[in-house]
Parts: structure tokens; sequence; C-alpha cells
């Protein structure tokens, strides 16, 4: 057993795990949020998508104890005070999900993207998230509600805001 | 009486999603989610060869091992569990949950092991040392037909699971064949269109895995069992029927689920394991599939080759057709395997008025994993055996693949329509969907854009295809659970509305659409309407979510109990009223008098009253709970055209699809946005098999592309902005006139982009390439080679 200390949306969470332990599975039965899904064992599929120190991360391709002393978002970290995210309501309004397995990983993916290029073209949005499978939507709604989230973030003159960065 | 705002109808808008806030926050429940007290972890051992005899299996390292509580040899799950039952009415051979002494594909499971965590599961099933004497592996169905290089069941010689069925013109229903039409046919032909094709083995991936809670009490004596499935209520038919106990003691509940496509309809082998051992032990046990599992035992969807032949005049007219089917369904009968390519069979008449039609199936078995419902099921076939003859017809006469099908049409003027096939197709317009679809892709600018690609050296083509579908999956005569759907609608005491759906939805947004339709069917708001699903407990009776049915059968249920309850509730207000109850009217949160607004009491006002009757009007019971089953007298059979624009990189063999235009006539639509989605995601899935998907095996019966490093579910990158337009015809058989969308965008799909690849090639010479599109391939033909 080897001890970890992880800020997990922004609390510090501190346990005995076992080295072979991976993060997904430190977060959905340790820490009880299992908003964090498991699709594949291969890093394909990107429905484990975590933010850890602000950048997106497949949380079933990284064992809990490398995760020590980082920061990490998941998708139950990402409304504040009750306001859901920009992403969150996008994919909301433009049906950006339908069985909500992918959604997640999908939208922490999205924030990611949003951070790196606040102004995707339709091209740069679907290379970005082309690491998360969504076997539902067909993609289309999903990038309309980057592009949406995008535009309105554009119009209040800010970036889709850092998770970590508080309210 | 309060004045209220007044409530927009709701039926046929853009409807924000209820599922949604839940599931954007990650607080949804997936299997997976669950714990109870005491829960321990279900792993399986699984074969490693595709056929052979289990020779020894030595469990004890994996009994010794720390947290280990038990482990199940074939043998011993045999004392518990009786061999897998399926849902059609073909012979089957004995299929055990797990082998005890012969394993037909790899992944078949051997043992199983119940441990504290899932790690230790997992390890423990590593530990378990099994032997096997390899038979020889069949894979491909061909071969498998003459009985070569092995038999995989004694029963079934020369693995013929189902065996030429004939069907279509002059076969009777007790089946005597007279060829006379069709060989009339054929003899008439000034054209013969001859292709042998594949429709090749996919595999769904659902982006969540399978998995299964099951919580026997011996307290009570009772079994809940959760299940990532599209249809709770057979489930628990079928967990009562195999454990023993009565169905009153079986609950069974679909939580949030993670996608199904088809996969999740069959009963596994895994939840009738969990649920024999969670009652043998005494605890509640969970199972769920890992990636690697979930491609070898989860059933796969498709693989059916198709021998067409096309016989037609040189105009263009099509006398009859002639479609051979063979489908590799693996290694056992799962709970709908048998019944798939039938539908392939039915709807061999397409879109078209095909004057004489043969079918024949032969179901073959070989070792690979069972093929069983994959989006579509059986009519994505259908579609592409018939639309790939009638592209090449059009290619052999040189005439527009519209005109080739325009001249074939069912007239619209005909319907209802008895098919050759014996279906009798409820509604359709097939000329105007092609109009629409040529209009809106701008068909002929789009050849005049390919033909200037071409002039530059580009290898552009263009594809077109038409498809109908047969969908809202009943009446009874057809399913072995029934056909019919149910709803409970209740308006409580304090005016709300919940109603139960037996449509138990995975991604569907029925909570959404159901909604919408109860709040105006009630003139309440949609904030005063919950829909429950997916628990037999709450949810008496139901059938399930598959064969696009949701909405055309589980829609009209809930329409129709919900009438009966409005009836009874108009009554009380007529009551309170002192009003006729026809003269009534229910609109925005209240129930009036028509012509005189103030004359009125609120909804729930009378809500409460019907819980209150004082005094209780004459001959009413209080209360106002009423259920309702819908019995389809038909299927709907809604159809569409869809175009495709496809570039191929002459120096890579490299297809990318440029251009995707459908067109989809699904009735009356109830949320148009969750129709879009629907459909984007069946195009999704039919333009992944056309370019991309496609599930190979070893000649040794190892599947080469079991992760999704080597299989190839679609990434967003893959697909252009889908152009999606709607013709409406409404569908007779139901109250609502809906047709069903789920798996529309799978049928059009396949056949217009492999219209394309072939256009785009057929400076080469080809005139057909089976899917899926793999560069390769196309290089090769690019250089010479004909497929």
């Amino acid at each position: 057993m080897t001890h970890v200390s992880i800020t997990v949306n922004g609390k510090a969470r501190k346990a005995q795990v076992e080295p072979r332990m991976l993060l997904v599975h430190f977060l959905r039965e340790r820490l009880n949020l299992t908003g964090t899904h498991v699709g594949c064992d291969t890093s394909q599929c990107g429905a484990c998508t975590v933010l850890i120190d602000g950048r997106s991360a497949k949380s079933c391709t990284v064992f809990a104890v490398q995760a020590d002393g980082s920061e990490v978002t998941t998708i139950e970290g990402l409304a504040r005070d009750g306001r859901l995210h920009p992403l969150q309501e996008s994919f909301w309004e433009e049906h950006g999900l339908q069985c909500g397995y992918c959604t997640p990983g999908m939208i922490l993916s999205a924030v990611n993207l949003l951070n790196d290029n606040p102004n995707p073209n339709e091209r740069q949005i679907r290379e970005g998230i082309s690491g998360n499978f969504c076997r539902c939507t067909g993609y289309q709604h999903i990038v309309n509600a980057i592009q949406s989230a995008a535009r309105k973030a554009a119009v209040a003159g800010a970036a889709v805001r850092d998770p970590r960065a508080g309210s | 009486m309060p004045s209220s705002p007044v409530l927009p109808k709701l039926v046929g808008q853009r409807v924000k999603r209820r599922e949604d806030p839940r599931l954007i926050q990650g607080r949804g429940t997936y299997v997976d989610d669950l714990k109870i007290a005491g829960m321990l972890h279900v792993a399986f051992k699984r074969s490693d060869v595709a056929h052979g005899c289990i020779a020894s299996i030595d469990t004890s390292a994996a009994e010794a091992m720390e947290g280990v509580e038990a482990v199940f040899t074939g043998a011993r799950i045999a004392e518990l569990l009786g061999p897998m039952p399926i849902g059609t009415p073909f012979p089957s051979p004995d299929h055990r949950a797990v082998a005890a002494d012969i394993v037909r594909y790899a992944g078949e499971p051997v043992a199983v092991v119940v441990a504290a965590d899932r790690y230790v599961a997992r390890d423990a099933a590593d530990a378990i040392a099994v032997s096997y004497d390899v038979l020889p592996a069949v894979v491909d169905p061909e071969l498998a037909m003459s009985g070569k290089p092995t038999v995989i069941h004694d029963a079934f010689p020369n693995n013929l699971a189902v065996a030429l069925v004939p069907s279509g013109t002059g076969v009777s229903p007790e089946g005597a064949v007279d060829d006379t039409a069709i060989d009339e046919a054929f003899a008439r032909a000034e054209v013969v269109i001859s292709q042998r094709m594949v429709n090749q083995r996919l595999v769904p991936s659902a982006i969540e895995p399978r998995g299964v809670v099951a919580h026997f009490e011996p307290g009570k004596g009772t079994m809940t069992i959760w299940s990532s499935t599209q249809n709770p209520h057979i489930l628990r038919s079928m967990i009562a029927a195999m454990t023993g106990l009565g169905q009153d003691q079986v609950r069974a509940i679909a939580p949030e689920v993670g996608g199904g496509f088809g996969s999740k309809i069959n009963v596994y082998g895994e939840e009738y394991v969990c649920a024999v051992v969670s009652r043998q032990l005494g605890l509640p046990l969970k199972w769920v599939e890992d990636r690697s599992e979930a491609f070898v035992a989860t059933t796969h969807g498709r693989d059916i080759i198709g021998y067409v032949d096309l016989a037609a005049r040189r105009d263009g007219t099509v006398l009859g057709m002639k479609l051979r089917l063979i489908a590799d369904i693996g290694a056992y009968n799962m709970l709908l395997t048998a019944a798939i390519p039938t539908l392939t069979m039915l709807m061999a008449n397409a879109t078209y008025d095909i004057p004489a039609i043969r079918t024949t199936l032969t179901e073959v078995f070989t070792n690979k994993t069972p093929t069983d419902a994959y989006r579509g099921a059986g009519r994505p076939e259908a579609t592409y055996f018939v639309e790939r003859a009638m592209d090449m017809l059009a290619r052999e006469l040189g005439m527009d693949p519209a005109e080739v099908r325009r001249k074939n049409f069912i007239s619209k003027d005909k319907f209802p329509y008895q098919t050759q096939m014996g279906a009798v197709y409820d509604s359709g317009d097939y000329e105007r969907a092609l109009d629409l679809a040529l209009e809106k892709s701008g068909w002929a600018g789009l050849k005049k854009q390919r033909d200037a690609a071409r002039a530059e050296g580009r290898l552009v083509g263009l594809g077109l295809s038409m498809y109908v579908e047969v969908c809202g999956i009943g009446p009874s005569a057809s399913l072995p659970t029934g056909g019919w759907e149910h709803s409970q609608v209740t308006v409580e005491r304090d005016g709300r509305i919940s109603a139960t759906t037996g449509a138990s939805p995975h991604g569907q947004g029925n909570e959404t659409t159901f909604a919408q339709m109860l709040a105006d069917q009630f003139g309440v708001p949609i904030e005063h309407v919950t829909i429950l699903h997916g628990d037999t407990g709450v949810v008496k009776q139901g059938i399930g979510t598959f064969g696009s049915r949701s909405q055309a059968v589980g829609g009209a249920a809930l329409h129709l109990a919900g009438g009966k309850v409005k009836a009874k509730m108009a009554k009380f207000a007529a009551a309170l009223l002192e009003a006729h109850e026809q003269d009534l009217v229910f609109e925005s949160g209240t129930i009036s008098v028509k012509g005189a607004p103030a004359r009125g009491k609120t909804f729930a006002e009378v809500a409460g009253f019907a819980y209150i009757p004082v005094p209780l009007p004459e001959g009413l019971e209080p209360g106002l709970s009423e259920e309702a089953f819908f019995e389809p007298p038909n299927n709907t059979y809604p159809f569409g055209c869809h175009i495709s624009m496809l570039e191929i990189d002459r120096e890579t063999g490299e297809p990318t699809l440029l251009k995707l235009v459908a067109v989809d006539d699904a009735g009356n639509l109830i949320n148009p946005m969750i129709v879009e989605g629907q459909i984007h995601g069946g195009l999704a899935q039919g333009i992944g098999q056309a370019m991309i998907e496609e599930a190979v095996y070893s000649d040794d019966g190892q599947l080469l592309t079991g992760s999704f490093m080597d299989y190839a579910v679609p990434r967003a990158i893959d697909f252009p902005r889908f152009e999606l337009y709607n013709t409406v015809t409404p569908t007779p058989v139901n109250p609502l006139g809906a047709k069903g969308v789920g798996e529309a965008g799978t049928l059009g799909s396949t056949p217009c982009i492999v219209a394309a690849a072939v256009d785009a090639l057929s400076g080469f010479g080809v005139k057909h390439i089976d899917m899926m599109l793999r560069p390769e391939k196309l290089w090769r033909i690019i250089q010479g080679d004909r497929p």
C-alpha cells in the first residue's frame, strides 16, 4: 500500500492505495465520484477523461499513485455554486448527448480544447475530441455544443473558465 | 379562478431533454455505479481457443487466493442453471452459460470467480488453469456449410442452423414452392445483374459495456437484478424462468443504460449466472464487463452474405429478383439470433414494385461470437443488397441511379401495399423523398462538381440510396414476448402527473418526448410531468426498447392511458363545474368550460377532488390512475433517401466522405431535435460500417479486431457535417402517426457510400466493392486489381 495525497475537485484527499490501482478506480470506488466512466481498457474511448492540473488525461491510463500531489477535476467538480459550466449548458442546449455515458469525458476534453484554443474551427473541434468516442450522437450535436460554448465565451469577452479558478 | 400563463404546445417542438441535467453533471447511475453492502465481485474465466474440449480445469490456485469467496466451473454451474433459452421458434443446440466440456468460440466462459473486489476476482480468474484438446475451427460460413473442417454441434450436420427457407413469390403459407413466376421473370430479362455481396460482421460497441448486479434476499425469497439492458421486463421473465422463481418474485431494473444498439436486448449467460450464484451464496454480486471481454462476449451484428440476381428490361424496369442469403450466426443461437436474417428476407422488396422475388436463407454456425440484433437488425442488410443491385443496374444501363429507382417505386397511391415478401407497407411516398434529396443535395450540380474534379484527375464519386424499414416492432404475432407496450398514467393528488412506460430507454430521450405528449394532452407545464421507466417494480408491464418501437408502440400506449385518465378527470371536473364533460377544455393548468373561461377550476383542484370526492359523483371510483396496453395492428414502414459524395486518394486509396444528405420520413415527429440526434447516430454507425468497421477473425478463430486499437469505432474527425431533411407521411397504424427513427440512419448510408466509392473508381472498371472501404482494397483497384 502506498500513501497518496490528491486534491480532487478542490478538496484534499489522502488515502492508502495499492500501487496498481488506477486513478479512475480511485475516483469511482474510493471517493464515490462515479461520474467518471470506464468504457475501454486500452485508452481509446476517453469516457474516463478528467483534468489533472488543468490538462485532460485518461484516468484509466494513470495510476492513482502517479496523481499524487496533483489537482484533479472530475465532472462533479465542473459546476460551481449551482451554476453549470458553459460547456455543460451548451451540451444540454444543443442535444450533445444521448445515453450520457461518454458525456463527462467528452465535456472535460472540450474544456481542455477551449482552454488551449478559445476559438477553434470545426476541424479543430473534431480533432480535439477525437480521443473521445461517442457511439450515440454521430458527434454533430457535440460539435455544435462546443461551438456554441466558444461563441458565448467570445461574446462575454472571456475564455471558458478554467475549472480550477473558482467561480 | 386564478389566471394562468398560456402554455405553448410542446409536441413537435425542440424541447431540451429532461434527462440531461443529471447526465452532464455525472449524476446518472449506471450499473457499475451501484454499491450494495456486502456485495462481492464476479469475474469470468473465458476460453482462449475457438474450438476445443476442456481436458482439465484446475481452480485450486484461484480458490486459495485471499479474498476469493467461491469458484464455479461449468459443471458446477450446470447444477444450478439449465440450458440457455432462445426467443425464436428455430431448433437450437444445447448452450450453457458456462461451458463444461466443449468450447465453441474464443471468449466462451469456462469458470466463474466470486471475490471481494474486482482486482482480486480478475487475478483469481487468471489463476485458473485450463487445458484444451484443440479441435479444428471454422470461421468461413461457406466453408462451414460443407461440414469441413469441423462440425460444431453434432445435432446440426454441415453446421446448418436454419437451412434454406424459401420465401417470396410463389411460396404458399404452408411452404409449397412454385417457381413459375420467378423463372418467367428471368426468362424475359434483357439484362441480369448478379453479384455476391458481403455485409460484414460488426461489433456493436455501446460505450458502456454490459454489467449486472444480482441480489437475492434469502429472507424475502426475492431477486433484484440490475442490468444494462434494453428490456428489463424480458429480463425479468427470463430470470424468473431460469431461477424457478415467480415473476412476482423477481424485480429487474435497467438503471441509466449507456447505449445498447440492439446488443443489450439479449439476456446473457452472465445475467443468469450472477442470479443463480447470488441465490446460491445469498449475497449480492456485481459483474461488469471490460472492453476486451465485450468484444468477444457481447453479441455481434450483421455478417450476412447475399447472392443477388436482378432481372430487368433495358429501360430499367425490374422484372424479378433472387436473393440467396447465408448468415454466419457464430457458435450459438442467442435470444433473437435466428430471427434477425429473416428480417432481411422480409424487406427484400425495398421501395420497389418487383413482380417476382425469391429469397432463401441459410444460417450457419461458425466458431465465432454469436450474432444478434445490431441497430437495423436485418433491414440494413436487405437495403444494402437490393440498393447495391439497383445501383449496378443503373450503371449497366447507363442510367441515372435516381431514375432507375423512380421507374420501379411502389407508387404512393398503392398504400397500404402488400409486398411479395408478405409485409404490408402502411404508408409511403418514395418519389417525394427522392425528389427532396435530389433538390436539397443539388444532384445535378454535384454531378458537375464530380466531373470537374475528375477532369483534374481526382477520384470523386456520388452515391444514392433509398430505404424502407420495418419499425414499431409488434404486433404480438411477430414477437415471442408479445408485441404490445404498456403505460400507466396517474394524475397525482397535487395535480402533478406521473407516468410509466415499458419502453425502457438507453439514450432515446423518452423522459422528454413522453412528457411533452402528456403536457399537451392535459394542458399542464412539462415540469409537472415525470416519466418512470426501467424498473419492473414500478412499471408493472412492458416489453422494451428495440426495433424503433419506443414512440410508435410505447408512445401510443402512453397516449391511450393518458386519454383514459383525462376522460375520467373530465367527469370529476364536470361534476365540480356543473357542466357537460364534452364542453370542458384542459388548458394552461386549468379545466374550464368552453366559451366561458372564467368558469373553471385549476388542474390541481380537480385532481384533489378526485381523491377526496365529497360527494362522489355517481358512477365514478375515486382516483385518477389508468393503464393501457397498445397492440399495434401492423408495423410501421419509415423510409427515405440518402445521397453521398466521396473522394478517394489516388496515391493511398484512402476514402474521405465529403457530403452526406439524408431525407428521412418517420411520420409525425414529437421532438425534431431528438429525431435529428437519432438519425445522426444511425448515420454514424452506417458510415462506420461502410468505411472503417469490420470484425476480423483469424482462420483459427481468434478475433483480430478485439480492442478499440484494432476495431475502428468512428471518431468525430471521420465525418463531414450531415445534412438532414424530412418529409412527413404519417402512419395510420397508431394514434400518433409516428413511425420510429432509431435505426433509420444505418439503412440508407451503407449502399449510398459504397455506390459513391464504385462511382469514384468507375474508371478502373470496378462494379462492386465489399465493405469496409479499406484503403488497401481501394488502392489495389487503382493499381489494376479487380475485386
